[in-house]
């Protein structure tokens, strides 16, 4: 039988990436018992977490140790996967934590998109950020030939740090066309701190070309990846490889969000100036309100940590510097829209829901996501359809319902441990 | 006004499936009316499990017909239905429950079902991960567990290519006297109307006694070969029978994926689909005590569904009183998936005027009004 842990804080904070960092240092400066709860081991989220990022390093340096230094509380390697207005519960290792809050900030990050092409289930094919998670627990990529392909500025980042350890990367396949990105770039010119990181990056991955209007067409191999044929500003061609890194841009983690009954609205959580959710007491901070990078990610977790700890105009204060960053969510998302082509990229047999082995074909003949999941099994493995069901919204315009309990898979014995909450839990279930 | 069909169903769950099914195969020209999708309601919330069972006579005969229905359609039914003959082993844990297994072994065997009583030992080689002691089992081999939502599914498909015909996202407002009101304005006309809406059938047809009576489920990852048979409590049986309090039982699900189906718990009076964490808690519990592994199995989803249940616990199959154009095939509560099949020959035996295989008599919905009194006075 698992331990477990009960405790109570004022100000809960779920996902320690640079948003959830910067929202528990704000909240903790009143006095405020504030827990940071990350299904990670070491705080810094997608960016500032494990090995060196040098674009990133000084920043995530001084946070870290500002965290560390701090007296918030870190529940690292715990996952929450219920949540009821008053509670959480989450599970590590060995123990059950029964987390009773006063607010609540949700700064659950983004995934990655995947979208299903033929071969992309194949050994060797891996998200751009996986390739770079992979990396940096210890894949040697020197001298390995690599073709990094989706869309977003995620691609040069990877590719900056996928040379830094000396891959060979053949080529950065982005699918927006040049005229759109050109604006892009162009309107950064107003955010120093962007135009800086972009020419960094390009910089450093300077000798990989970087295509535009070029997309993976199939991953090609027997029982892994030889090549990749990709379509380059309408031309079919195939290139070498041993590696593919393949990501759409991102996706933000809604669950908790939907399971507290939050509003979403265009498929981010709305929020109020103060970044406070529909509900009450509940706040949202980094890439679940917008893609909008670290910049913003930080600013709008110390406006959510001021708020939640009642430092209002501590919170008033930054709200310009918010406005400038969140333009920057708006030029992102215009410039890295995806095109229809992409959705026609499957085959009939080509996987979509790589869980419950679930072909393009058979979703597609669903008139809904839930449909598609009842009777397809679409969706329905461990992953609760976090990659499929992505995919789906792109490829078929289904909108997600509210996704079942558990937010993660989550051992019986906590499942039976759910404490009832005070007030009735809100929003867990679909429709049945 | 358009005439649509001789015959005309308000549901696409299980039981409208069948009965979309059965008058196919008969001739008859069907439509399906369906608000949300196919299996959309207590169909696509279920644990399939195909079972035979005796509370009464007339719901053994009618859960036994059934069950010999499903096995002799099993050669049909495609892999995404998932059909396994893996029998029941009813589980006693004490000498009291090893008394109703010697019962209840001999009532099957004087109707012929298959059924072996298992001692200590022989339970223990069936199911080695359940705990020790227990007392013993009834091992019922001829039950069976499907996918309930993929049958519905293969059923009205069968139906579509018999002619019939499958409108979905078409909400019926009201239903009677040859017509069917859509929400959309429009009104179908049939010779015959069929209420299979299930828990929503009383909506339609004002007097029929339904109740939802709600149900946890939970699934897990992948464990193959942890259990092999659907394992059920005999405790179930001193539980299940409550008209008004919750209850939950020891009740789990083997599927082909390897993955564990845990059930089960009954609430009536409530209305809500979020999941009820006390009773979901004493539901793991009760799986816990009989079967210690589960404990540490990772559960991937929690949901729930309600069971469309009657006063007296049969299901309303047949005309309603004074409408001789209506008929009804609602409340199967906690057995739909397996008698759903029965349902769909008794429905189309009364439409077309033909003597049915078992007495339709236990299960007319006349029935209601006649004893409802009695069975007041009984809760
Ligand atoms: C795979 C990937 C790689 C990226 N790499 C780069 C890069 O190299 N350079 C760059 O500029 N940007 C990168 N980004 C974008 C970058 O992550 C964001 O701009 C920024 O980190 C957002 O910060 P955040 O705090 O909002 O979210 P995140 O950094 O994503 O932090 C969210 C944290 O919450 C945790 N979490 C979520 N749900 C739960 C739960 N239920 N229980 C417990 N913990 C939970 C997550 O595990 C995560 O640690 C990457 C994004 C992804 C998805
Ligand atoms: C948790 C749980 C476990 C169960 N386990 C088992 C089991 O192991 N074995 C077993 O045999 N049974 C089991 N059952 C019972 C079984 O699921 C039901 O008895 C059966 O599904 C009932 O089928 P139905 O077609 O009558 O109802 P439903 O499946 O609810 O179908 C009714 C349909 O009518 C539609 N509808 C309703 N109103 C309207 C309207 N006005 N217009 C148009 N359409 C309408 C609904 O959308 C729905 O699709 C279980 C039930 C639950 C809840």
């Amino acid at each position: 039988m698992d331990s477990i842990i009960q405790r109570i804080f004022d100000v809960a904070v779920i996902g320690a990436g640079p948003a959830g960092i910067a929202a528990a240092l704000a909240a903790a400066e009143t006095g405020a018992s504030v827990a940071l709860i990350d299904d990670n081991p070491a705080p810094g989220g997608q960016i500032w977490r494990g090995g060196r990022n040098a674009s990133h390093h000084l920043e995530a340096r001084r946070w870290l140790e500002r965290l560390s230094k701090s007296r918030v509380t870190l529940i690292g390697g715990t996952r929450v996967f219920y949540a009821h207005s008053g509670a959480l519960e989450a599970e590590s290792d060995h123990s059950l934590w029964q987390l009773l809050y006063g607010k609540l900030i949700l700064a659950t990050g983004a995934r990655e998109l995947f979208l299903p092409f033929p071969g992309w289930t194949m050994p060797n094919v891996f998200g751009a950020g996986g390739l770079q998670a992979l990396v940096k627990s210890g894949l040697p990529v020197k001298g390995k030939h690599v073709v990094i392909a989706g869309t977003g500025p995620l691609l040069l980042a990877v590719a900056a740090y996928l040379c830094e350890r000396g891959a060979d990367v053949l080529c950065i396949c982005e699918q927006a066309p040049f005229a759109r990105l050109r604006a892009f770039t162009l309107g950064m010119a107003s955010y120093p701190g962007k135009l800086v990181e972009t020419a960094q990056l390009r910089f450093r991955s300077r000798r990989a070309p970087y295509l535009t209007s070029a997309w993976p067409v199939a991953a090609l191999g027997q029982d892994r990846l030889q090549a990749v044929r990709i379509s380059d500003n309408g031309r079919l061609r195939e290139i070498e490889c041993e590696y593919l890194a393949c990501g759409f841009h991102l996706v933000p983690n809604l669950e908790l969000a939907r399971a507290l009954d939050c509003r979403v609205v265009d498929g981010f959580v709305g929020v109020n100036e103060l970044q406070e959710t529909s509900q009450p007491g509940v706040y949202c901070a980094g890439e679940p309100t917008g893609i909008g990078g670290v910049e913003l990610s930080i600013v709008e977790g110390q406006i959510a940590g001021h708020a939640a700890a009642g430092r209002v105009s501590s919170a008033k204060r930054l709200l310009t510097t918010r406005a400038r960053s969140r333009r920057a969510v708006k030029a992102m998302k215009k410039a890295f829209a995806l095109r229809p082509e992409l959705a026609a990229l499957a085959t009939p047999d080509t996987l979509l829901c790589r869980c419950e082995d679930v072909s393009f074909e058979a979703a597609q003949k669903h008139a809904t996501w839930r449909a598609a999941k009842l009777h397809s099994r679409c969706g329905m493995g461990p992953c609760q359809g976090r990659v499929c069901g992505a995919a789906a919204e792109f490829l078929f315009g289904w909108t997600m319902d509210s996704s079942r309990p558990p937010i993660f898979p989550a051992r019986c014995s906590s499942l039976a441990a759910i404490s009832t909450p005070a007030s009735p839990a809100q929003g867990h279930g679909g429709s049945q | 006004m358009t005439r649509a069909a001789d015959v005309l169903i308000v549901g696409a769950g299980i039981v409208g499936a069948a009965c979309a099914l059965e008058l196919a195969k008969a001739g008859v020209r069907v439509t399906i009316l369906e608000e949300r999708f196919v299996s959309a309601g207590a169909t696509g919330a279920s644990m399939g499990h195909i079972v035979v069972m005796d509370d009464s006579e007339a719901q053994f005969s009618l859960t036994r017909y059934s069950q010999v229905l499903w096995e002799e359609l099993h050669e049909e039914l495609p892999p995404d239905v998932e059909y396994e003959r893996c029998g029941t082993i009813w589980i006693a844990a004490d000498e009291e429950e090893m008394a109703e297994v010697r019962r209840k072994c001999s009532y099957y065997a004087d109707r012929g079902v298959p059924a072996e009583i298992l001692d200590p030992r022989s339970l223990h080689d069936a199911e080695p991960h359940l705990r020790v002691p227990l007392a013993g089992g009834l091992f019922v081999a001829g039950d069976s567990v499907i996918y309930p939502p993929a049958a519905a599914s293969f059923l009205l498909q069968r139906a579509v290519e018999l002619g019939a015909t499958l409108h979905l996202g078409k909400a019926v407002v009201s239903l009677g006297k040859g017509n069917a009101g859509l929400a959309d304005g429009t009104t179908l006309s049939a010779g015959r109307l069929i209420n299979a809406a299930g828990q929503f059938a009383p909506k339609l047809t004002c007097g029929i006694q339904i109740k939802p009576r709600k149900g946890h489920l939970v699934i897990t990852d992948r464990y193959p070969g942890t259990v092999r048979h659907q394992l059920v409590e005999l405790g179930y049986l001193k539980s299940a029978h409550s008209l008004t309090s919750d209850s939950v039982a020891f009740n789990i699900q083997p599927r082909k994926t390897g993955q564990l189906l845990i059930g089960s718990s009954r609430q009536y009076n409530a209305e809500h689909d979020e999941v009820d964490s006390a009773i979901l808690s004493r539901m793991l519990e009760r799986a816990f005590e009989y079967l210690p592994a589960v404990a540490s199995f990772a559960g991937i989803r929690i949901w729930t569904g309600f069971r469309p249940a009657t006063p007296d616990k049969l299901p309303l199959i047949g005309p309603w009183l004074d409408d001789p154009t209506l008929y009804i095939a609602s409340g199967h509560e906690g057995l739909g998936i397996t008698t759903s099949l029965a349902t769909g020959k008794l429905i189309c035996a009364q439409i077309l005027g033909q003597s049915p295989a078992i007495p339709a008599e236990p299960y007319l919905p006349s029935r209601q009004t006649v004893s409802e009194t009695n069975v007041e006075a009984h809760v």
